[in-house]
């Protein structure tokens, strides 16, 4: 528009906005904006999501996006149950799962995380800040008596430590009615449970935490998974039971002695 | 009649909620039931109590008085919005400095409900949506009723987006302590409590859009765009970050939708913009509406108001996966979120240039009038904190700062200095304004106020600049002997004093904020103290509306 005939849509604008040259220019349109709600509440709309499907629909599709490893599994009930229990504390607050690609990290926590690790985390715990020391891996580093002793006291062992006590896990019974309907849950969004699971989870979730259980079966749907009485009291089935479970096996599915990271080049 | 289908609607409700308790599949949606349920008897007697049997219509003074009573602007809503700002900001604040003690002394958890990893969410959704989202819900209400020279549109609805509003934070708040939680920062509520919060936004949404079209100045005020775009863009980031998969109708635990690497994107693509829509643009909707007021100067300049806000909106929703760098999501995906992170700096600073010199002329009010004080340090930090982010968001910076307590010090010099003080700001304008009084009772405490918050936050921040740098040091340090210096547990203890330190700083900005509540209480009650004006000359007074 030729900035010396009268612009239309200008018409009634201050007379310093009339002498501006870039808002008599294109700025100027943007009055239509600003006199119209539908197309101020339709264009704000359309620019703000633009950036996450850009970002974030490519990472449903790219193939390379999760690496193809061997080893990973759904969890199992019991297992799953204790992850629940990691969410409800809010451990996520003070610990990260997610090891970076640095040399220091790799020496202190091993392996660098892989993106196939989380793949059946519903949802994500890779956290966002390390008060405590990274999990990723904890899995098989310590004993069971050692994981208890420390969650209900843990300046017992650590003595610098500042982690709150989580006694009452131990005294506390496990309440997972429904193991199935958590299991069915999970597959609903993707994890690949099997019927035989579903229909197998509140045994397997007892069987898991009883050394004397026939865990042919359990161990055939989960390989890799940890059978122990967990917190020391057979008699019970506690969240203690449940939470240890669910450390004991964190990061250690993957056999990082024959994954071959050229393979999964991204 | 008056008030009795609300009875009768809540009382139902609190009916269905007995019930849900009576067939809860677990004990802690049994629980949460329970506190729904006498939440919601609570409200349902006082509504009975309040019942007018007579009807308007066969008094005619009654009906004259309800006729003028709905002409006007609607802001008794307004007024209760300024309340609930003060009190939530106050809980937030406090138990922001419980967790921090926590953290410097151990012995204060109390297992199982007082334990860190359940207070912390408490603390942050408090602060960011109780405070934060309150101080938004009543200023955009009273601004869009201004500048759009219209009555609130939607009657009742208002009331309900305030009490509805209300509920999801009490809901939200008591879950935590609960245990019920989806475990992903910033978005912990269950998928029941995500539904009540989805319906209250749409209907805060109608309700302003509503006014927005029954406007009568022709064009939309600036400080309504970022208004609407923070409301528009909380709905869809709401929406998508909480899709997941309930185990039960009547069970309180969900699955999200998507899993590890997607999950984490899309978290963090919400998690990045509850901070670029809920804790910027909406609250630059705030600074558009109150500098110009409180200072009594045009917006610096219109064309700038312009490129600012749409640069501003297109390029937040990309800085997401700053919040990921090196981990396992995808190169490429990281470092677009590094690039427009850094290019973000360019419009922020842009907003911070058009509040700032919104000033010009004024610089001199600074000298007597401590809200604006407030007003203008608030845009100082905003500049400081949107500088302080795209560098940390540049991998190699990030590859130091992440997981440490630097990142805690940026949001808090983020949420303390700009956040807060432009809500402390607003409530200062406001208070005097919405309950027809000459001043506030004591202009002299609210510069008490000022500088107790402004001192907190430098030391909260600065301490939180030495801890994060020294952790993220110490984790990384190697000796000659080609070995990792420190242990974990030896860094924990390094940061004892640092977090003594910083809970004194909460502790500053808590006391300041108590000031503020007694000055709002008694400026509400009418009381004027008797003082020195500030400067040595006569408060400025502000001008009626």
């Amino acid at each position: 528009m030729a900035h010396n005939e009268p612009n239309p849509a200008m018409a009634g604008a201050r007379p310093e906005l009339k002498a501006d040259p870039v808002a008599r220019g294109i700025l100027s349109h943007h009055g239509k904006i600003e006199r119209n709600v539908t197309l101020l509440l339709v264009l704000s709309l359309l620019v703000v999501t633009i950036g996450g499907i850009v970002e974030i629909a490519p990472l449903f599709y790219l193939q390379n996006t999760v690496e193809k490893v061997a080893g990973m599994r759904p969890y199992t009930p019991l297992e799953l149950a204790g992850r629940n229990i990691y969410l409800r504390e809010g451990c996520y607050n003070c610990h990260s799962q997610m090891i970076r690609p640095f040399r220091d990290e790799v020496e202190r926590y091993g392996h660098y995380s892989l993106a196939a690790e989380s793949m059946y985390d519903h949802p994500f715990q890779w956290g966002s800040k390390r008060t405590g020391p990274d999990l990723a891996r904890v899995g098989g580093r310590y004993s069971n008596e050692w994981q208890v002793q420390h969650l209900t006291d843990p300046r017992s062992v650590v003595p610098e430590s500042i982690m709150p006590t989580y006694g009452f896990l131990a005294r506390t019974d496990l309440d997972m009615a429904d193991p199935a309907a958590h299991l069915a849950a999970n597959r609903d969004v993707g994890v690949p449970y099997t019927d035989e699971m579903i229909a197998d989870a509140k045994a397997d979730l007892r069987a898991q935490a009883d050394p004397n259980a026939d865990t042919k079966g359990l161990l055939a749907r989960y390989p890799k998974a940890v059978v122990a009485d967990f917190d020391g009291n057979p008699q019970r089935l506690t969240e203690m039971d449940a939470l240890v479970a669910y450390l004991q096996m964190l990061g250690t599915l993957v056999d990082f002695s024959v994954y071959q990271p050229q393979e999964n080049d991204r | 009649m008056k008030n009795h289908m609300e009875a009768v609607g809540i009382g139902i409700t609190a009916f269905l909620a007995l019930l849900a308790a009576g067939f809860a599949k677990d004990a802690a949606f049994q629980a949460h039931a329970w506190v729904l349920f006498l939440v919601l008897a609570i409200a349902t007697i006082v509504l009975l109590r309040r019942i007018e049997f007579t009807d308007a219509k066969m008094i005619p003074l009654r009906l004259q008085a309800a006729k003028t009573h709905d002409q006007g602007y609607f802001d008794e809503v307004v007024r209760y919005g300024v309340v609930a700002t003060v009190g939530w900001g106050i809980v937030g604040f406090l138990v922001g400095v419980v967790i921090a003690s926590q953290l410097a002394w151990p012995h204060l958890n109390i297992e199982p409900w007082f334990n860190f990893g359940r207070m912390r969410p408490l603390h942050t959704s408090a602060v960011v949506f109780a405070f934060g989202g309150n101080a938004l819900i009543a200023t955009s209400f009273y601004v869009v009723q201004r500048t759009c020279r219209a009555r609130l549109w939607g009657g009742n609805l208002a009331w309900f987006v305030f009490w509805g509003y209300q509920l999801f934070i009490v809901m939200a708040a008591t879950g935590y302590l609960l245990g019920i939680t989806e475990g992903r920062e910033y978005a912990e509520p269950e998928w029941y409590v995500d539904i009540w919060l989805t319906i209250v936004w749409v209907a805060y949404l109608v309700v302003f859009l509503g006014t927005l079209v029954k406007r009568k100045e022709p064009h939309i005020y600036v400080a309504n765009w970022f208004y609407l775009a923070f409301i528009v863009t909380i709905a869809m980031l709401h929406v998508v970050n909480n899709l997941s998969m309930p185990v039960s109708f009547l069970g309180s635990k969900s699955y999200s939708a998507f899993s590890g690497v997607q999950d984490a994107l899309t978290q963090w693509w919400y998690g990045h913009n509850a901070v670029g829509f809920f804790l910027t643009a909406g609250f630059l909707g705030m600074m558009y509406y109150f500098i110009p007021k409180q200072a009594n100067r045009p917006v610096y300049s219109y064309r700038l108001s312009i490129i600012h806000f749409w640069a501003l909106i297109f390029l937040y929703i990309w800085a997401g996966p700053h919040h990921l760098h090196y981990t396992a999501l995808p190169d490429w995906a990281q470092t677009l979120g590094m690039v427009f992170s850094v290019m973000l700096w360019m419009p922020s600073w842009g907003g911070m240039i058009n509040g700032l010199m919104t000033l010009q002329g004024a610089w001199d009010k600074l000298r007597t009038d401590p809200i604006l004080r407030f007003l203008v340090i608030s845009v100082a930090f905003y500049g400081m904190s949107t500088f302080e982010g795209p560098m940390m968001s540049i991998k190699s910076v990030n590859s130091l700062s992440h997981y440490t307590d630097w990142t805690i010090g940026h949001v808090h010099s983020g949420a303390l200095g700009w956040v807060g003080m432009i809500s402390f700001g607003a409530v200062y304008h406001l208070v005097p304004k919405l309950w027809d009084r000459r001043r506030l009772y004591s202009l002299r405490l609210v510069n008490w106020h000022f500088w107790l918050a402004t001192l907190g936050i430098v030391v909260y921040a600065a301490v939180m600049w030495v801890s994060g740098i020294m952790q993220g040091l110490m984790w990384r340090e190697y000796g000659d002997d080609g070995y990792l210096v420190y242990s974990f547990a030896e860094t924990v203890a390094a940061m004892h004093p640092y977090y003594v330190l910083r809970m004194m700083g909460g502790l500053m900005y808590l006391t300041g904020a108590l000031i503020m509540a007694f000055n709002v209480y008694k400026t509400i009650r009418g009381d004027l103290r008797e003082e020195v004006p500030m400067g040595g000359s006569a408060p400025v007074l502000q001008p009626a509306e």
